[in-house]
Protein backbone atom coordinates (compact mmCIF):
# COMPACT_ATOMS: atom_id res chain seq x y z
CA UNK A 1 0.00 0.00 0.00
CA UNK A 2 1.24 3.45 -0.89
CA UNK A 3 1.72 5.43 2.31
CA UNK A 4 -0.36 8.22 0.78
CA UNK A 5 -3.38 5.96 0.31
CA UNK A 6 -6.12 6.73 2.82
CA UNK A 7 -6.35 4.44 5.85
CA UNK A 8 -9.52 2.41 5.37
CA UNK A 9 -11.57 1.13 8.27
CA UNK A 10 -15.13 0.20 9.22
CA UNK A 11 -15.51 2.66 12.06
CA UNK A 12 -13.32 5.74 12.41
CA UNK A 13 -13.18 7.03 15.97
CA UNK A 14 -12.10 10.60 16.59
CA UNK A 15 -10.74 10.78 20.12
CA UNK A 16 -8.87 8.00 21.93
CA UNK A 17 -10.18 8.57 25.45
CA UNK A 18 -12.08 5.90 27.41
CA UNK A 19 -15.29 6.15 25.35
CA UNK A 20 -13.43 5.93 22.04
CA UNK A 21 -11.29 3.02 23.23
CA UNK A 22 -14.24 1.02 24.53
CA UNK A 23 -16.07 1.58 21.24
CA UNK A 24 -13.26 -0.47 19.63
CA UNK A 25 -14.17 -3.41 21.89
CA UNK A 26 -17.89 -3.23 21.23
CA UNK A 27 -17.33 -2.74 17.48
CA UNK A 28 -14.87 -5.63 17.53
CA UNK A 29 -17.57 -7.94 18.90
CA UNK A 30 -19.50 -7.12 15.73
CA UNK A 31 -16.41 -7.78 13.56
CA UNK A 32 -15.95 -4.12 12.72
CA UNK A 33 -12.40 -2.88 12.37
CA UNK A 34 -11.62 0.44 14.03
CA UNK A 35 -9.08 3.22 13.68
CA UNK A 36 -8.62 6.07 16.15
CA UNK A 37 -7.33 9.61 15.66
CA UNK A 38 -6.15 11.72 18.58
CA UNK A 39 -4.24 15.00 18.81
CA UNK A 40 -2.46 13.88 21.96
CA UNK A 41 0.62 11.70 21.42
CA UNK A 42 -0.78 8.87 23.58
CA UNK A 43 -4.19 7.22 24.00
CA UNK A 44 -6.30 7.97 27.05
CA UNK A 45 -7.44 11.55 26.55
CA UNK A 46 -7.76 13.59 29.71
CA UNK A 47 -7.23 10.49 31.87
CA UNK A 48 -3.60 10.13 30.79
CA UNK A 49 -2.99 13.80 29.98
CA UNK A 50 -4.52 15.52 33.00
CA UNK A 51 -5.04 13.10 35.87
CA UNK A 52 -3.33 9.70 35.36
CA UNK A 53 -2.71 9.27 39.11
CA UNK A 54 -6.21 10.20 40.26
CA UNK A 55 -8.42 7.36 41.48
CA UNK A 56 -11.83 6.82 39.88
CA UNK A 57 -14.50 5.16 42.01
CA UNK A 58 -17.50 4.83 39.69
CA UNK A 59 -16.41 2.38 37.04
CA UNK A 60 -18.70 -0.63 37.59
CA UNK A 61 -16.84 -3.61 38.99
CA UNK A 62 -13.73 -1.62 39.88
CA UNK A 63 -14.06 -0.21 43.43
CA UNK A 64 -11.10 2.09 42.75
CA UNK A 65 -8.91 2.43 39.69
CA UNK A 66 -6.28 5.01 38.76
CA UNK A 67 -7.18 6.88 35.58
CA UNK A 68 -3.93 5.79 33.93
CA UNK A 69 -4.57 2.16 34.88
CA UNK A 70 -8.07 2.26 33.47
CA UNK A 71 -6.62 3.30 30.12
CA UNK A 72 -3.99 0.53 30.30
CA UNK A 73 -6.77 -1.94 31.02
CA UNK A 74 -8.85 -0.68 28.11
CA UNK A 75 -5.84 -0.93 25.78
CA UNK A 76 -5.41 -4.55 26.91
CA UNK A 77 -9.11 -5.23 26.45
CA UNK A 78 -9.15 -3.91 22.86
CA UNK A 79 -5.78 -5.36 21.82
CA UNK A 80 -7.37 -8.52 20.32
CA UNK A 81 -9.23 -6.30 17.84
CA UNK A 82 -5.97 -4.65 16.74
CA UNK A 83 -7.18 -1.08 16.24
CA UNK A 84 -5.11 1.39 14.25
CA UNK A 85 -4.02 4.74 15.67
CA UNK A 86 -3.20 8.12 14.17
CA UNK A 87 -1.77 9.93 17.20
CA UNK A 88 -0.45 13.46 17.54
CA UNK A 89 -2.65 14.59 14.67
CA UNK A 90 -5.83 16.62 14.75
CA UNK A 91 -8.81 15.55 12.65
CA UNK A 92 -9.35 18.66 10.57
CA UNK A 93 -11.93 18.01 7.85
CA UNK A 94 -14.69 15.50 7.09
CA UNK A 95 -15.83 15.15 3.49
CA UNK A 96 -18.57 12.86 2.29
CA UNK A 97 -17.47 10.79 -0.72
CA UNK A 98 -19.58 9.68 -3.67
CA UNK A 99 -19.56 6.10 -2.41
CA UNK A 100 -21.13 7.31 0.84
CA UNK A 101 -17.99 6.98 2.93
CA UNK A 102 -16.37 9.84 4.82
CA UNK A 103 -12.87 11.10 4.11
CA UNK A 104 -11.27 12.48 7.27
CA UNK A 105 -8.02 14.43 6.87
CA UNK A 106 -5.75 15.47 9.74
CA UNK A 107 -3.71 18.64 10.15
CA UNK A 108 -0.70 16.64 8.93
CA UNK A 109 -2.52 15.43 5.85
CA UNK A 110 -3.15 11.82 6.90
CA UNK A 111 -6.34 10.60 5.23
CA UNK A 112 -8.85 8.09 6.54
CA UNK A 113 -11.87 6.54 4.83
CA UNK A 114 -14.78 4.97 6.70
CA UNK A 115 -18.52 4.46 6.26
CA UNK A 116 -19.17 5.57 9.84
CA UNK A 117 -17.53 8.02 12.20
CA UNK A 118 -17.79 8.17 15.97
CA UNK A 119 -16.71 11.44 17.51
CA UNK A 120 -15.47 10.69 21.02
CA UNK A 121 -13.79 14.05 21.36
CA UNK A 122 -14.24 14.54 25.11
CA UNK A 123 -13.46 18.11 26.04
CA UNK A 124 -12.22 18.86 22.55
CA UNK A 125 -8.67 19.26 21.31
CA UNK A 126 -5.94 19.95 23.87
CA UNK A 127 -4.13 23.05 22.71
CA UNK A 128 -1.43 25.17 24.33
CA UNK A 129 -2.76 27.93 26.54
CA UNK A 130 -2.00 31.38 25.18
CA UNK A 131 -1.31 34.14 27.68
CA UNK A 132 -3.59 37.17 27.34
CA UNK A 133 -1.12 39.58 25.79
CA UNK A 134 -2.96 41.82 23.34
CA UNK A 135 -0.65 41.50 20.32
CA UNK A 136 0.61 37.94 20.89
CA UNK A 137 -1.05 36.78 17.66
CA UNK A 138 1.15 39.18 15.66
CA UNK A 139 4.29 37.35 16.75
CA UNK A 140 3.15 33.71 16.55
CA UNK A 141 5.85 31.84 14.61
CA UNK A 142 7.75 35.15 14.47
CA UNK A 143 9.44 34.73 17.81
CA UNK A 144 6.51 33.40 19.86
CA UNK A 145 6.15 29.61 20.08
CA UNK A 146 3.87 27.61 22.37
CA UNK A 147 5.68 24.33 21.89
CA UNK A 148 9.28 23.45 21.16
CA UNK A 149 9.15 21.30 18.05
CA UNK A 150 12.82 21.25 17.11
CA UNK A 151 15.16 22.33 19.92
CA UNK A 152 17.92 22.98 17.36
CA UNK A 153 15.94 26.02 16.18
CA UNK A 154 16.38 27.56 19.62
CA UNK A 155 20.07 26.95 20.25
CA UNK A 156 22.32 30.02 20.70
CA UNK A 157 19.39 32.42 20.89
CA UNK A 158 18.09 34.88 23.44
CA UNK A 159 15.01 33.21 24.89
CA UNK A 160 12.40 34.29 27.42
CA UNK A 161 10.49 31.37 28.94
CA UNK A 162 7.32 31.95 30.98
CA UNK A 163 5.70 29.34 33.21
CA UNK A 164 6.54 27.32 36.31
CA UNK A 165 5.75 23.72 35.41
CA UNK A 166 7.86 20.86 34.16
CA UNK A 167 7.94 21.87 30.53
CA UNK A 168 9.08 25.42 31.38
CA UNK A 169 11.77 24.08 33.73
CA UNK A 170 12.94 21.31 31.41
CA UNK A 171 13.28 23.58 28.39
CA UNK A 172 15.03 26.28 30.44
CA UNK A 173 17.62 23.70 31.54
CA UNK A 174 18.01 22.10 28.13
CA UNK A 175 18.28 25.36 26.20
CA UNK A 176 20.64 26.93 28.78
CA UNK A 177 22.88 23.87 28.32
CA UNK A 178 22.79 24.40 24.55
CA UNK A 179 24.19 27.89 24.51
CA UNK A 180 20.99 29.88 24.67
CA UNK A 181 20.67 32.94 26.86
CA UNK A 182 17.65 32.19 29.03
CA UNK A 183 15.40 34.54 30.98
CA UNK A 184 12.80 32.65 32.98
CA UNK A 185 9.70 34.47 34.21
CA UNK A 186 7.39 32.96 36.81
CA UNK A 187 4.48 34.46 38.73
CA UNK A 188 5.64 33.26 42.16
CA UNK A 189 8.85 32.06 43.81
CA UNK A 190 7.89 28.37 44.13
CA UNK A 191 7.87 26.01 41.15
CA UNK A 192 5.52 23.08 40.82
CA UNK A 193 7.85 20.97 38.65
CA UNK A 194 9.87 17.91 39.59
CA UNK A 195 12.18 18.75 42.55
CA UNK A 196 15.31 17.76 40.55
CA UNK A 197 14.45 20.21 37.78
CA UNK A 198 13.62 22.97 40.25
CA UNK A 199 17.01 22.47 41.94
CA UNK A 200 18.83 22.50 38.59
CA UNK A 201 17.13 25.74 37.52
CA UNK A 202 17.98 27.34 40.86
CA UNK A 203 21.64 26.28 40.41
CA UNK A 204 21.72 27.69 36.87
CA UNK A 205 20.16 30.90 38.16
CA UNK A 206 22.71 31.35 40.96
CA UNK A 207 25.60 30.65 38.57
CA UNK A 208 24.20 33.29 36.22
CA UNK A 209 23.31 30.91 33.38
CA UNK A 210 19.59 31.60 33.71
CA UNK A 211 18.23 35.04 34.44
CA UNK A 212 15.40 34.07 36.81
CA UNK A 213 12.69 36.67 37.39
CA UNK A 214 10.05 35.55 39.88
CA UNK A 215 6.84 37.19 41.10
CA UNK A 216 6.54 38.52 37.57
CA UNK A 217 4.70 38.05 34.32
CA UNK A 218 5.35 38.89 30.70
CA UNK A 219 2.85 41.65 29.91
CA UNK A 220 3.96 43.07 26.58
CA UNK A 221 5.67 42.14 23.31
CA UNK A 222 7.23 44.39 20.74
CA UNK A 223 9.20 44.20 17.53
CA UNK A 224 9.01 45.16 13.87
CA UNK A 225 7.83 42.09 11.99
CA UNK A 226 9.69 39.74 14.33
CA UNK A 227 9.73 39.73 18.13
CA UNK A 228 12.51 41.94 19.51
CA UNK A 229 11.68 42.45 23.17
CA UNK A 230 9.25 41.56 25.95
CA UNK A 231 8.00 43.67 28.83
CA UNK A 232 8.11 41.95 32.20
CA UNK A 233 6.01 43.30 35.06
CA UNK A 234 6.64 42.25 38.66
CA UNK A 235 3.88 41.89 41.23
CA UNK A 236 4.87 45.28 42.70
CA UNK A 237 4.23 46.81 39.24
CA UNK A 238 7.87 47.33 38.27
CA UNK A 239 8.35 47.04 34.51
CA UNK A 240 11.47 46.04 32.64
CA UNK A 241 12.10 45.46 28.96
CA UNK A 242 14.22 42.44 27.99
CA UNK A 243 15.57 42.08 24.46
CA UNK A 244 14.92 38.63 23.08
CA UNK A 245 14.69 36.57 19.90
CA UNK A 246 12.16 34.11 21.24
CA UNK A 247 9.32 34.05 23.76
CA UNK A 248 8.13 30.61 24.89
CA UNK A 249 4.94 30.84 26.98
CA UNK A 250 4.61 27.35 28.51
CA UNK A 251 1.33 27.30 30.44
CA UNK A 252 0.13 23.78 29.72
CA UNK A 253 -2.75 22.62 27.57
CA UNK A 254 -6.42 23.41 27.66
CA UNK A 255 -9.24 21.83 25.70
CA UNK A 256 -10.87 23.68 22.83
CA UNK A 257 -13.71 22.45 20.64
CA UNK A 258 -11.49 23.06 17.60
CA UNK A 259 -12.39 21.83 14.11
CA UNK A 260 -15.41 19.87 15.43
CA UNK A 261 -17.29 23.18 15.26
CA UNK A 262 -16.84 23.24 11.46
CA UNK A 263 -18.33 19.85 10.60
CA UNK A 264 -21.94 20.91 10.18
CA UNK A 265 -23.04 19.21 13.39
CA UNK A 266 -25.80 20.58 15.56
CA UNK A 267 -24.18 21.97 18.70
CA UNK A 268 -25.49 23.11 22.04
CA UNK A 269 -23.04 24.89 24.37
CA UNK A 270 -19.98 23.35 22.72
CA UNK A 271 -21.44 19.82 22.80
CA UNK A 272 -22.84 17.76 19.91
CA UNK A 273 -26.57 17.13 20.03
CA UNK A 274 -27.38 13.42 19.61
CA UNK A 275 -30.37 11.12 19.40
CA UNK A 276 -30.18 8.77 22.37
CA UNK A 277 -31.58 5.93 20.28
CA UNK A 278 -28.11 5.36 18.80
CA UNK A 279 -26.11 8.53 19.63
CA UNK A 280 -26.36 9.66 16.01
CA UNK A 281 -25.88 13.32 15.14
CA UNK A 282 -27.83 15.38 12.63
CA UNK A 283 -25.40 14.11 9.94
CA UNK A 284 -26.28 10.50 9.02
CA UNK A 285 -23.24 8.27 9.55
CA UNK A 286 -21.63 10.52 12.18
CA UNK A 287 -22.14 9.60 15.82
CA UNK A 288 -20.97 11.33 19.00
CA UNK A 289 -20.27 9.57 22.30
CA UNK A 290 -18.86 10.47 25.71
CA UNK A 291 -18.31 13.95 27.11
CA UNK A 292 -18.53 15.62 23.69
CA UNK A 293 -22.25 14.87 23.24
CA UNK A 294 -25.34 16.28 24.87
CA UNK A 295 -28.93 15.18 25.34
CA UNK A 296 -31.63 15.55 27.96
CA UNK A 297 -30.31 14.03 31.15
CA UNK A 298 -26.69 13.82 29.94
CA UNK A 299 -24.10 13.02 32.58
CA UNK A 300 -20.42 13.35 31.76
CA UNK A 301 -19.38 10.04 33.25
CA UNK A 302 -17.02 7.43 31.84
CA UNK A 303 -19.57 4.71 32.49
CA UNK A 304 -22.16 6.62 30.42
CA UNK A 305 -19.60 6.93 27.62
CA UNK A 306 -19.20 3.13 27.67
CA UNK A 307 -22.95 2.65 27.40
CA UNK A 308 -23.19 5.16 24.56
CA UNK A 309 -20.34 3.44 22.70
CA UNK A 310 -22.11 0.10 23.01
CA UNK A 311 -25.41 1.31 21.57
CA UNK A 312 -23.69 3.42 18.90
CA UNK A 313 -21.84 0.49 17.30
CA UNK A 314 -25.12 -1.43 16.83
CA UNK A 315 -26.27 1.38 14.53
CA UNK A 316 -22.88 1.95 12.86
CA UNK A 317 -22.86 -1.79 11.99
CA UNK A 318 -25.60 -1.19 9.43
CA UNK A 319 -23.37 1.32 7.65
CA UNK A 320 -20.30 -0.89 7.75
CA UNK A 321 -22.15 -4.00 6.61
CA UNK A 322 -25.32 -2.89 4.80
CA UNK A 323 -28.02 -5.52 4.68
CA UNK A 324 -26.22 -7.87 7.08
CA UNK A 325 -28.17 -9.16 10.01
CA UNK A 326 -26.89 -8.19 13.43
CA UNK A 327 -27.04 -10.96 16.01
CA UNK A 328 -26.46 -10.20 19.63
CA UNK A 329 -24.15 -12.48 21.57
CA UNK A 330 -22.87 -12.45 25.13
CA UNK A 331 -19.07 -12.48 25.54
CA UNK A 332 -19.50 -15.21 28.18
CA UNK A 333 -20.88 -17.47 25.42
CA UNK A 334 -18.46 -16.64 22.62
CA UNK A 335 -15.31 -15.56 24.45
CA UNK A 336 -12.76 -13.18 22.95
CA UNK A 337 -9.86 -14.61 21.02
CA UNK A 338 -6.71 -13.14 22.55
CA UNK A 339 -8.17 -12.50 25.98
CA UNK A 340 -7.85 -15.13 28.72
CA UNK A 341 -10.91 -17.32 29.30
CA UNK A 342 -10.02 -17.58 32.98
CA UNK A 343 -7.96 -15.29 35.15
CA UNK B 1 -26.53 26.23 62.24
CA UNK B 2 -27.49 28.22 59.19
CA UNK B 3 -28.46 25.93 56.35
CA UNK B 4 -28.65 28.66 53.69
CA UNK B 5 -26.10 31.41 53.18
CA UNK B 6 -25.99 34.42 50.91
CA UNK B 7 -23.22 34.89 48.34
CA UNK B 8 -22.89 37.91 46.05
CA UNK B 9 -21.29 37.22 42.69
CA UNK B 10 -20.25 39.65 39.96
CA UNK B 11 -20.13 38.03 36.54
CA UNK B 12 -17.69 38.97 33.75
CA UNK B 13 -20.01 41.71 32.55
CA UNK B 14 -20.09 43.19 36.04
CA UNK B 15 -23.69 42.12 36.67
CA UNK B 16 -24.49 41.20 40.22
CA UNK B 17 -26.08 37.86 41.18
CA UNK B 18 -27.39 37.22 44.69
CA UNK B 19 -27.02 33.48 45.29
CA UNK B 20 -28.61 31.40 48.02
CA UNK B 21 -26.34 28.51 48.84
CA UNK B 22 -27.13 25.46 50.97
CA UNK B 23 -24.40 24.56 53.46
CA UNK B 24 -25.47 20.94 53.90
CA UNK B 25 -24.92 19.61 50.38
CA UNK B 26 -21.12 19.55 50.19
CA UNK B 27 -21.15 22.09 47.37
CA UNK B 28 -18.19 24.20 46.37
CA UNK B 29 -18.27 27.63 44.73
CA UNK B 30 -17.71 26.22 41.22
CA UNK B 31 -20.63 23.82 41.62
CA UNK B 32 -22.81 26.59 43.01
CA UNK B 33 -22.01 28.74 39.95
CA UNK B 34 -22.84 25.89 37.57
CA UNK B 35 -26.05 25.08 39.43
CA UNK B 36 -26.97 28.77 39.15
CA UNK B 37 -26.34 28.63 35.37
CA UNK B 38 -23.50 31.13 35.57
CA UNK B 39 -20.84 30.91 32.83
CA UNK B 40 -18.33 28.83 34.76
CA UNK B 41 -17.03 25.81 32.84
CA UNK B 42 -15.51 23.71 35.63
CA UNK B 43 -13.87 21.61 32.91
CA UNK B 44 -11.97 19.25 35.20
CA UNK B 45 -14.98 18.69 37.43
CA UNK B 46 -13.41 20.12 40.58
CA UNK B 47 -10.00 18.46 40.84
CA UNK B 48 -8.04 21.73 40.72
CA UNK B 49 -6.75 20.58 37.34
CA UNK B 50 -7.96 23.39 35.15
CA UNK B 51 -8.54 27.02 35.99
CA UNK B 52 -11.93 27.63 34.44
CA UNK B 53 -13.48 28.39 37.86
CA UNK B 54 -10.89 31.08 38.66
CA UNK B 55 -12.48 33.89 40.66
CA UNK B 56 -11.55 36.74 42.98
CA UNK B 57 -12.58 36.98 46.61
CA UNK B 58 -13.79 40.57 47.09
CA UNK B 59 -14.90 40.48 50.73
CA UNK B 60 -12.62 40.09 53.74
CA UNK B 61 -13.74 36.60 54.70
CA UNK B 62 -10.94 34.40 55.99
CA UNK B 63 -10.81 31.34 53.73
CA UNK B 64 -8.83 28.12 54.20
CA UNK B 65 -5.44 28.54 52.51
CA UNK B 66 -4.95 27.29 48.98
CA UNK B 67 -3.49 23.80 48.74
CA UNK B 68 -0.31 23.08 46.77
CA UNK B 69 -2.47 21.68 43.98
CA UNK B 70 -4.48 24.88 43.80
CA UNK B 71 -1.33 27.06 43.85
CA UNK B 72 0.21 24.89 41.14
CA UNK B 73 -2.84 25.25 38.95
CA UNK B 74 -2.78 29.02 39.44
CA UNK B 75 0.58 28.97 37.62
CA UNK B 76 -1.31 28.04 34.47
CA UNK B 77 -4.06 30.58 34.99
CA UNK B 78 -3.95 34.10 33.66
CA UNK B 79 -5.09 37.36 35.31
CA UNK B 80 -3.98 35.97 38.68
CA UNK B 81 -4.26 38.48 41.53
CA UNK B 82 -3.57 38.35 45.26
CA UNK B 83 -7.22 37.46 45.89
CA UNK B 84 -7.42 34.80 43.18
CA UNK B 85 -8.85 31.38 44.05
CA UNK B 86 -10.26 28.36 42.25
CA UNK B 87 -13.96 28.18 43.04
CA UNK B 88 -13.91 24.39 43.09
CA UNK B 89 -11.54 24.41 46.08
CA UNK B 90 -13.81 26.56 48.24
CA UNK B 91 -16.39 24.59 50.17
CA UNK B 92 -19.61 26.37 50.99
CA UNK B 93 -19.83 26.61 54.76
CA UNK B 94 -21.67 28.78 57.24
CA UNK B 95 -18.55 30.96 57.62
CA UNK B 96 -18.91 32.15 54.04
CA UNK B 97 -22.23 33.93 54.64
CA UNK B 98 -22.06 37.32 52.93
CA UNK B 99 -19.09 36.35 50.71
CA UNK B 100 -18.53 38.55 47.66
CA UNK B 101 -16.79 37.07 44.62
CA UNK B 102 -16.06 38.15 41.06
CA UNK B 103 -15.47 35.79 38.12
CA UNK B 104 -12.03 36.10 36.51
CA UNK B 105 -11.85 36.70 32.74
CA UNK B 106 -11.69 33.65 30.50
CA UNK B 107 -8.59 33.22 28.34
CA UNK B 108 -10.82 32.47 25.33
CA UNK B 109 -11.78 36.12 25.34
CA UNK B 110 -8.32 36.94 23.99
Amino acid sequence: MNSRDPIQTDLLIIGAGPAGLFAVFEAGLLKMRCHLIDYLPQPGGQLTEIYPKKPIYDVPGLPSVLAGELIQNLMEQIAPFDPGFTLGERAETIEKQEDGRFLVTTDKGTQHLAPAIAIAGGLGVFEPRKPPIANIGDFEDKGVYYIVKDPADFAHKKIVIAGGGDSALDWAIYLADHGSEITMVHRRTEFRGAPDSVEKVEQLASSGKINLITNAQVTGLSGTGHLESVTITTSDKQEQVVNTDVFLPLFGLSPKLGPIANWGLELDKNAIVVNTLDYSTNVPGIYAIGDINTYTGKLKLILCGFHEATLMVQSAFQLAFPGKKLSFKYTTVTGIEGLPSTS
Amino acid sequence: MKDMIQITLFDRQGEVHELQAPTDMGLNLMELCKASELPVKGTCGGMALCSTCHLYIESDHILPEASHEEEDMMDQAFFVEENSRLGCQIKITEDLDGLVVRLAPEDEEF
